[in-house]
């Protein structure tokens, strides 16, 4: 697998006609036999979950591995000498590894397990901008952040004295690189955060750049790829960024864990982010010294079960590969974004298919997001109504809120069928 | 009776197709604007006072029917009733007054348009917040 990594950029099966026999495939159907959910009927029909973005469904074997831990192998992490303890132990650490491999970092110090992507962010926010920032700096995000990625630096910032800037984004929806040189002439920057997928739009994001140019400025670059992780691989080398955050929730693991990776130079320099257990060497009444990475930032018991599961979903989609979900992704999105364009009523935002992930944004005119997802709910289908944690972009766009269909390994073509039929009778019920 | 026809009752996408109350009053005695942040509903509503009295009330907005029609609604049961009487307004008089099951992330969109007629008279008049407003004033501002 090592050798066959590729950058989100110069991804070749994505075009090109003629390497149609090398591109990796996935049997969608077959992978649904894994998820209970879609065994069920609800109102009498199959479920078209379109909605993974937000949060994606648990294949049994996720479930059935986070039971038998429970039941075999549960113990507090890091601390008993017994048997079962030991077995716990292995078991948390042994995802740590799972999510080192999957992001390709030289070594399981620099993964530290947060509650979430959001938490990841939240830690480099605090952790390293507090001791970082000051009067004359500037923190550099986007306008199609999430708000985890967005409001963090924001409050920091101001906490700080700091400038806060954003890369401002074209009518498709991707970055515009050519305001990067005014950016930097109001300042010393010294942090970018981007995602390398935007959440509400799909766009994939030209992390490597922004990484090259942040590193010219002396500034840290900070992923956030909670909406990449899942979908197509990843190598923090080849991105070049320092820290980079995902969780588990959004690539079929349970929700509760995340992950941040950051270059240990950095950690270790940093103060630590919550204070308690489990992150000291030692602690007496006049000085308290930290623990060794990566547990200097984890702080307290933390979600054992969950880590554990997570490195099980790491095995469920690395087994059924990530090129291969990243391609069947691509199918999806370029079949919908033709059958929306047949709709003249529904206006679809972001760039074209070739440059982005599994996300379809659009509008129904005249009829607002969350009546569309009431409407399609009656049919089974199942999206996400709303600004998506991304106000600024919403403000950008003109709307208030999008509806957003989005895809993953389980997701067939009927469901982007059923989506096209129900935003008819949407129509036809609004009209 | 199908779904649709359940939750968008006719009276409903009435209210949500031609909106009552339409527009922002100038001049105002009270203002406020709120958003639902599930959904990005948002609603600004003005009104003029005659004494303790609500004399006229004009709101404008974006979101889902439900939100919508249930701020025209509202409007069409304040004209002439106190302000105090208007601050301790039980949600539960628009609910009826909607007659729809309401799921609670819908039941937000429904009492949104309530929400910003207790901030604006909380604004105008010093009468007490709901609850579920308090609180919110600490903004970020970044200059």
């Amino acid at each position: 697998m090592a050798a066959s990594r590729v950058t989100t950029a110069t991804r070749g099966p994505l075009t090109g006609e003629g390497v149609a026999a090398a591109r990796p495939t996935l049997d969608a159907r077959r992978l649904r036999a894994d998820f209970a959910v879609f065994d069920e009927l609800r109102n009498g029909k199959p479920l078209a979950y379109l909605d993974s973005a937000s949060s994606t469904q648990k294949p049994r074997r996720v479930l059935d591995a986070m039971r038998a831990f429970y039941e075999h192998s549960y113990a507090n992490v890091h601390r008993g000498v017994y048997q079962l303890a030991e077995r716990a132990t292995e078991g948390y650490e042994g995802a740590r590894e799972k999510v080192r491999a999957l992001v390709n970092a030289s070594s399981t110090r620099e993964i530290v397990f947060t509650r979430s992507t959001t938490e990841a962010l939240n830690l480099v926010a605090y952790a390293w901008g507090l001791d970082n920032l000051g009067p004359g700096d500037l923190v550099v995000v986007t306008e199609l952040e999430h708000h985890s990625n967005f409001v963090p630096w924001q409050y920091v910032a101001k906490r700080q004295g700091a400038g806060f800037r954003h890369i401002p984004i074209d009518d498709s929806g991707e970055l515009q690189l050519d305001a990067l040189e005014k950016i930097a002439s109001e300042g010393r920057v010294k942090v970018v955060a981007n995602n390398l997928v935007s959440n509400s739009l799909g766009t994939i994001n030209p992390v490597e750049k922004l990484a090259a140019w942040a590193h010219e400025q002396g500034a840290i670059m900070v992923v956030d790829a909670a909406q990449a992780a899942p979908h197509r691989p990843l190598d923090v080398q080849a991105l070049g960024c320092d820290f980079l955050a995902f969780s588990s929730h959004k690539l079929c693991g349970p929700s509760g864990v995340g992950a941040l990776w950051g270059r240990s130079e950095l950690l270790e320099a940093m103060s630590p982010f919550n204070l308690g257990g489990e992150m000291i060497r030692s602690v007496a009444l006049e000085r308290t010294t930290w623990n060794e990475l990566p547990y200097k930032f984890e702080a307290g018991t933390p979600a054992i079960a969950e880590a554990v599961g997570f490195g099980v979903a790491l095995d469920y989609i690395s087994e059924v590969g990530l090129e291969a979900i990243s391609q069947h992704e691509h199918e999806l999105t370029a079949y919908a974004l033709g059958r929306l364009a047949e709709l003249p009523w529904v206006e679809t935002y972001g760039p074209p298919a070739e440059r982005r992930a599994g996300i379809v944004s659009f509008n129904v005119e005249g009829v607002h997001p969350h009546d569309v997802a009431q409407v399609l709910d009656w049919e089974g289908v199942a999206v996400r109504a709303g600004h998506h944690c991304t106000q600024p972009l919403m403000t950008r766009l003109g709307v208030a809120a999008t509806t957003r269909a989005s895809f993953y390994l389980y997701t067939i073509p009927e469901d982007v069928d059923r989506l096209v039929d129900g935003l008819h009778k949407v129509r036809k019920s609004f009209s | 009776m199908s779904e649709f026809e359940q939750l968008y009752r006719e009276v409903i996408l009435d209210h949500y197709k031609s909106p009552r109350s339409h527009g922002l009053l100038e001049p105002r005695d009270a203002f406020a604007e709120g958003q639902n942040p599930l959904c990005g509903d948002e609603i600004a509503m003005s009104l003029t006072l005659d004494g303790d009295t609500v004399a006229d009330v004009g709101f404008e907005g974006r979101g889902c029917a439900i939100s919508q029609a249930a701020t025209s609604m509202l409007t069409e049961m304040i004209r002439g009733r106190t302000v105090a009487e208007l601050a301790a307004m039980p949600k539960e008089e628009l609910l009826e007054e909607i007659g729809i099951p309401l799921t609670p992330v819908r039941l937000k969109c429904a009492i949104l348009g309530l929400g910003v007629l207790k901030v604006a008279l909380h604004k105008a008049k010093g009468t007490p917040l709901p609850e579920e407003w308090a609180g919110g004033e600490l903004e970020l501002e970044i200059g």
